[in-house]
């Protein structure tokens, strides 16, 4: 056995390893096992093995309701614009940060920008609770009742919520995404600005002429990569930020809050796995297809 | 460079309504905190109250059981996850760095798969309950959190990238063993980048809600975003907060807007006071990995 032999010869790196290897095997690779939970119906007190297989019966239900067309609509539709405001504004906000020249000044105007990052979403849903509670709210207490306006409803009223969750989203990634591209910029050789400024080029032209088409290529790789995860939506917002009101869903269910739903709330593991499966398929399509892109555009971004 | 000194005045001034528009939310909430309830009531939340009131923190102090334990859990689980996790994700980058381990192919596939597909929530829930049956545990609120692709990746990269292989191999010539090596040589060497990912595990971890809110039943296990997470979101969970705290003193109106609002700045505290201090540090982990080389 020569492979034996190999791991043998190699035991204290294996052994290194081994830890690694069970907790990936434990927290990921068991639950891809897991996937054929969707062909069956699942019965706790039958166990996992001893529930009886259905076929696609699962995926007949969810698409039976409207409820599947509607959290991929809403799923795509919200990263889609989130992608697109941050970018542009993040982008903006990294060259705009690139000519700060005063160090106390850029070292402040980044650490604002970045800690909406690392505060916990449960923080967050509190922050939007201040601005949006019904009675007391600074909203409805502090701009609509001055104005003589009728007070707002906001967690129980859908409409309002895509602009809503469209802006708490920009406000907690897009200084991330800002620092992110400042790198990029930071990055990009000073020898074309002198020439640039030689030539009498306007701080406009240097912009558009020579920050924007070399940060480019960075701008399409992240763009690329937020494009495999659309299919992905963050729980965490959904679920803090409209802190999880049932009244708002039919603007705000995204495939991450039905399939929790399905699984904790309602008990309905039939909808859980299945919605659950289609997302873990069809983001790994997008993610192959999306490294296969980056890969004819720039070898060296790509994934793999 | 004497020309380019000055900055263009409107871009400061952008960049100044953008801080705050960042900061403003937190001002927000501070200052409900310290609101007079009768104030709250009469005048909603303000970013200026009329009237200056510890009460909220008082209380919080007075009967501190809740949030003591919380944060107890809090840093209980997030202490053994960075340290654990660390230890795990290096040594197994370490492994994968080394050119002369055949299966090193193999073995980084089986971590890059991780991050290609994933079995859903449903599955990764009855691993945990079912299976491991850790739901109710501090081990549920750890496990899920100890190992990522991603960190093994970046941390591997620093390996081959910057330590010199004739190190290790010299190291091999003196008698060292392979965990020798790693232990004494390796980690030493990559303290800025453990000292990174762990910034960030650390944080991912205080701020974890979502394996409690799956996983966590137990009131006494209650992490302290869980138990803010509860305080927002059930009216009757604050109230018996209140309660407690309020016991020996009936009859009082009790300042729950402003008890809610302190519960959340209490568990800010922390975050924003370190964070000026290792800001340096934040933005060099956001930047790792984000953009290769």
């Amino acid at each position: 056995m020569p492979v034996l032999r190999q791991l043998l010869k190699h035991r204290a790196l294996v052994i290194l390893a081994i830890p690694g290897i069970i907790m990936l095997f434990i927290n990921n690779y068991l639950p891809m096992f897991g996937i054929f939970l969707a062909f069956k119906d699942l019965n706790y007190t039958k166990g996992v093995w001893g529930s009886d297989w259905v076929g696609l019966q699962n995926f007949k239900f969810l698409f039976a309701s409207n409820d599947a067309w509607m959290i991929i609509k809403h799923t795509i539709l919200y990263n889609a614009v989130f992608l697109l405001i941050n970018t542009v504004l993040a982008v903006l906000l990294a060259i705009l940060l690139n000519e700060v020249r005063r160090k106390v000044l850029s070292k402040f105007f980044q650490s604002a920008a970045i800690l909406p990052n690392f505060v916990s979403m449960v923080i967050v849903g509190y922050l939007v609770y201040g601005f949006l509670n019904p009675e007391l709210g600074f909203i409805n207490k502090s701009i609509l009742e001055p104005m003589d306006k009728e007070p707002i409803a906001w967690y129980a009223e859908p409409d309002y919520w895509p602009y809503i969750l469209t802006i708490v989203n920009t406000w907690k990634t897009v200084g991330y995404s800002a620092i992110v591209y400042l790198a990029a910029i930071i990055g990009i050789d000073q020898e074309y600005y002198e020439a640039a400024r030689i030539d009498g080029a306007s701080k406009w032209k240097q912009m558009t002429s020579i920050t924007v088409p070399l940060i480019t290529p960075v701008i399409i790789i992240l763009t690329l990569l937020a494009v495999g995860r659309i299919f992905n939506a963050d729980f965490g917002l959904f679920y803090q930020a409209t802190m999880a009101s049932g009244m708002l869903k039919e603007t705000t269910e995204v495939i991450d809050t039905y399939v929790y739903n399905a699984l904790l709330v309602t008990g309905d593991t039939g909808l859980a796995s299945s919605a659950g499966l289609l997302q873990s398929v069809v983001g790994f399509v997008l993610v192959i297809t999306v490294n296969y892109v980056v890969k004819k555009i720039s070898k060296e971004n790509a994934l793999f | 460079m004497k020309t380019n000194n000055r900055t263009n005045p409107f871009i400061i001034l952008f960049l100044t309504v953008f801080s705050l528009s960042c900061l403003i939310p937190f001002w927000l909430v501070f200052m409900v905190s310290v609101t007079n309830e009768k104030d709250l009531t009469r005048h909603g939340y303000s970013f200026w109250p009329n009237h200056f009131d510890w009460e909220a923190y008082r209380y919080l102090l007075h009967d501190s059981a809740n949030i003591a334990r919380a944060y107890g859990v809090t840093i209980t689980v997030t202490v053994i996850g960075v340290v654990v996790s660390l230890l795990i994700t290096s040594a197994m980058a370490y492994s994968l760095s080394r050119t002369e381990f055949p299966y090193r192919n193999a073995l980084s596939f089986y971590v890059f798969f991780t991050m290609l597909f994933s079995g859903g929530l449903l599955p990764w829930y009855l691993v945990y309950t079912r299976f491991l049956h850790v739901q109710d545990t501090l081990l549920a609120l750890i496990i899920p959190g100890l190992i990522g692709g991603f960190n093994i990746f970046i941390i591997r990269t620093f390996f081959t990238n910057s330590i010199p292989p004739s190190l290790v191999e010299s190291a091999k010539i003196d008698g060292a063993s392979e965990y020798r090596t790693y232990f004494s040589i390796i980690i030493p060497l990559s303290l800025p980048v453990m000292a990174t990912i762990g910034l960030f595990t650390i944080v991912s971890y205080w701020n974890d809600w979502f394996t409690s809110l799956v996983f966590i039943n137990n009131e006494k296990l209650y992490s302290l975003q869980y138990l803010l997470n509860k305080t927002l979101m059930n009216a009757s969970f604050l109230q018996s907060i209140a309660n407690k705290a309020y016991s020996n003193t009936a009859n009082v109106t009790q300042p729950l807007e402003s008890i809610r609002m302190a519960m959340a700045m209490v568990a800010i505290g922390p975050l924003v006071f370190v964070f000026p201090f290792l800001q340096k540090y934040f933005i060099k982990g956001l930047t790792v990995g984000a953009v290769k080389g």
